[in-house]
């Protein structure tokens, strides 16, 4: 590949029949004005195991040199930074979610504690309020009974006392009508008693 | 018969010149810029990783679509790699980890085609790689420790009498570094494309004698593909050995000292 001025050989090609090209060397000749370019497939009798063929060192570092050095340069400008970046996004954004999901569940079981505590304390006056409700109903309900007890216990000692004359009144007649009776009786029987009499007699039997 | 010569497949085949930079007046010395096949894998290699890497990372995609994925996995898979063997401070190197990961894995990968030159099997380009990576690391070491970087020959807690034996073993198993690195790399894959390639040989030879040679090529035919197989598995790990190594190295350049 690379000219190499220490090879004391000159090196000429030719294009023999078949149409391959050969290579003859002529050894201790000065190469001046001749231009080594040769190729690994011209010389390959003369080369060792390819691999180990120093002549394509050169070219091969070269490129290995610019292929590498582009690549890294594609690589740690564009391609990583950039694959760098998505994850990092993504681990934000995972980190973000979470991050509200637990803030909107501490605010879910905020609002359940704050709704619990009102209805504690809604089913509390609730409760206040039966209570009271009841024992206002109890108030007026005893109230109007003793109320109603009083008159009626008043209406009955008014009855009864009427009931009490109106007995006596009855007995005090019972007397006179038994006196009259008694008259007309014993006239008929006998002939005359006095009305006066006869209430004595009716007085006596009845205390009797 | 020179489809069968296993050491064909190495061969530097020039494709084309870009002429030649500084040359006497003779045309005599210089570098010849010649396009070689081997060239032109490192060039399909590269354009392959970022090629990919780029296009599938384009969308940007929070949930990430399958292509995306794997360029996420591979970064994630070297990002790893380096933060379990040097630690975070390590990951001033991840560009050129996983530069150097993706650039084997990749070369290796393709040279496992048929007709393709697998550069990884041409002794410069790892020998260039593995001392690209002992530079890095004695000026890295070097530069961030000064003279504490010494301290990687020289093992903690070790008695003054062990240590002159120890000390030249550490030295020498330094300096044995960039050559089992390198060779390491080299000597699988060449040895793995010419043992594929003796067995195909067997393929093409056998078949060319008639029935018998058919049948006969069944077996290597078999080994082959056994073999590709095989190939594709050493090819990942090459390049996975190769990195961890890197990163053990590097590991040593930021925390010298056992």
């Amino acid at each position: 590949m690379a000219g190499d001025n220490s090879t004391p050989d000159v090196v000429v090609k030719t294009i023999n029949e078949s149409g391959e090209e050969v290579v003859v060397k002529i050894d201790g000749a000065n190469s001046y004005g001749e231009q080594l370019q040769t190729s690994t497939k011209q010389v390959k009798e003369e080369k060792p195991f390819p691999p180990f063929d120093p002549s394509t060192f050169g070219p091969q570092l070269f490129w290995l040199a610019i292929t590498f050095g582009v690549l890294y340069l594609l690589m740690s400008k564009i391609a990583l930074p950039r694959i760098g970046e998505i994850l990092e996004v993504r681990r934000d954004r995972i980190e973000g979610d979470l991050a509200e999901a637990e803030r909107l569940r501490q605010k879910t079981e905020q609002a359940i504690e704050n709704y619990e505590a009102e209805l504690a304390t809604a089913r509390a006056q609730a409760h206040e309020i039966a209570e009271e409700t009841r024992n206002d109903i109890k108030s007026e309900l005893d109230e109007k009974h003793s109320e109603v007890e009083a008159e009626l216990s008043k209406k009955l000692s008014i009855a009864e006392a009427r009931i009490k004359e109106t007995k006596s009144a009855a007995l005090a007649n019972v007397d006179e009508i038994a006196s009259e009776t008694l008259v007309s009786l014993i006239s008929k029987l006998t002939g005359k008693i006095s009305i006066k009499d006869a209430r004595d007699i009716v007085k006596s039997v009845v205390k009797g | 018969m020179a489809g069968t010569d296993p050491i064909k497949q190495f061969d530097i085949v020039e494709l084309f010149s870009f002429g030649t930079i500084g040359a006497d007046a003779q045309g005599v010395g210089g570098f010849d810029l010649v396009f070689t096949n081997s060239a032109l894998m490192m060039v399909v290699t590269v354009s392959l990783i970022s090629g990919w890497l780029i296009l599938t990372t384009r969308g940007r995609g929070l949930v990430p679509s399958r292509l995306q994925l794997v360029s996420e996995v591979s970064y994630e898979f070297i990002a790893n790699m380096i933060r379990t063997s040097t630690g975070s401070e390590g990951m001033k190197f991840f560009p050129f980890v996983f530069s150097l990961f993706v650039f084997i894995l990749i070369s290796n990968m393709l040279g496992l085609f048929p007709y393709f030159i697998s550069v990884s099997s041409q002794l410069i380009i790892t020998v260039s790689l593995a001392l690209l990576v002992m530079t890095i690391v004695i000026f890295y070491g070097v530069w961030k420790n000064g003279f504490k970087f010494l301290k990687i020959f020289v093992p903690s807690g070790i008695p003054l009498v062990v240590l002159i034996i120890v000390v030249p073993i550490e030295v020498l198993s330094f300096l044995s570094r960039p050559l089992s690195l390198s060779l390491r790399l080299f000597g699988n894959m060449l040895a793995g494309a010419i043992v594929v390639k003796v067995f195909a040989g067997f393929v093409v030879s056998l078949t060319a004698m008639g029935l018998v040679g058919i049948i006969g090529a069944i077996l290597p035919m078999a080994m082959t593909v056994a073999l590709t197989g095989l190939e594709v598995l050493v090819a990942a790990l090459q390049a996975f050995v190769f990195t961890i190594l890197t990163c053990v190295y590097l590991n040593d350049a930021i925390h010298p000292g056992h």
